[in-house]
């Protein structure tokens, strides 16, 4: 009777071991957890580019509306790819969409990167030593934060923003945040 | 002679450990720089991601060696330095994974499936044999083989 039983311990086994593959392995290691979720934007308070003689951009800035904040380089390829959807963004006055400039070796690529494409940012905080990017998390660009109404961070998009993942995902997302308690 | 010094000094450099960490990254204190060394190594570089962030050249590995460079002068501990890492990128970042729930059967399954494998070898020998293994004990001669048996023994 026992020994009927102990014949099924390498199967039980395997099924546990199966079991932990069949979910680890299907996970992309790549893609980390958004840390940030359901907190406050992390303090940042980033430089202008050259090109804007404003005061740059700073977390404090994210306060009182639904805003993007999107990390983005001049030597990034896959922000190009983005670009022209950011630009539709503004034109089309859907969502203000903040920029993190990230790790220029070249204060003017930045610049120039964006009077060559067209700049679709309200407010550009410089970004060359990682400081914002690192406090949010980034590990590769483009990735775009969606920032609620009090500044706190409520999803994480790693990679291009498209019009697919747009209108499955972060328009639902921002309007459901607009709705949410006033404006 | 230069000639033989200079091939040997090119068969050897290639065979050293290759450091990321720049010249103009290192601390003036020792004691500190080593504390950024030993931290850097436990850190996972998020581009290349089975490299520490001290063997790896990706510029936001080098960016993350500076950052904690500049939380260990500022007076951070050690502890306080992997909380801020771990707490924009999550555990991931770390290369020894921490000991937590979820991670109980990463740390304790080996040990279990040890503990399982002395038990059941244990009881493999502790067991009764089996018929196979131990047959009846033989049974005694019969009178034909006594004799036959006595004939051999004689017959020398």
């Amino acid at each position: 009777m026992k020994s009927r039983i102990l014949f099924l311990v390498p199967l039980l086994v395997f099924m546990v071991l199966a079991g932990y593959f069949a979910v680890g392995l299907t996970k992309d290691p790549r893609k980390l957890p958004n840390m940030l979720k359901g907190k406050p934007v992390p303090e940042f308070a980033l430089a202008p580019i050259l090109d804007r003689d404003d005061k740059g951009f700073r977390n404090t800035d994210l306060i009182g509306d639904v805003t993007l904040v999107n990390v983005f380089g001049s030597w990034c390829v896959a922000c190009q790819i983005e670009h022209p959807f950011l630009m539709e963004l503004k034109e089309k006055n859907l969502v203000p969409v903040h920029g993190i400039d990230w790790r220029e070796v070249d204060p003017t690529a930045g610049p120039d990167w964006l009077r060559r494409y067209g700049d679709p940012y309200m407010l550009i905080g410089d970004d060359p030593k990682s400081r914002a990017a690192i406090a949010f998390g980034v590990t590769g660009a483009p990735e775009t934060f969606l920032v609620d109404k009090k500044g706190v961070v409520r999803y994480k998009h790693v990679g291009p923003i498209n019009q697919q993942s747009w209108d499955e995902v972060i328009f639902p997302l921002i309007q459901k945040l607009r709705t949410d308690e006033g404006i | 002679m230069l000639r033989i010094l200079i091939l040997a000094l090119l068969i050897w450099l290639p065979g050293l450990p290759a450091h990321a960490v720049n010249p103009d990254e290192i601390l003036k204190d020792p004691v500190l720089e080593g504390r950024a060394r030993e931290i850097s190594k436990g850190l996972r570089c998020l581009v290349c991601q089975n490299q520490s962030i001290d063997d790896s050249d990706a510029s936001l590995a080098r960016d993350l060696r500076i950052l904690v460079r500049e939380r260990l002068t500022a007076g951070d501990s050690d502890e306080d330095v992997l909380n801020y890492v771990v707490s924009r990128y999550g555990d991931f970042v770390l290369l020894k994974p921490p000991f937590k729930m979820s991670t109980l059967a990463l740390w304790l399954g080996p040990f279990f499936l040890l503990m399982l494998g002395l038990f059941a070898t244990f009881k493999y020998y502790r067991r009764e044999p089996t018929a196979v293994e131990k047959p009846d004990a033989p049974k005694p001669l019969t009178d034909v083989e006594q004799k036959r048996l006595q004939k051999l023994l004689e017959g020398d």
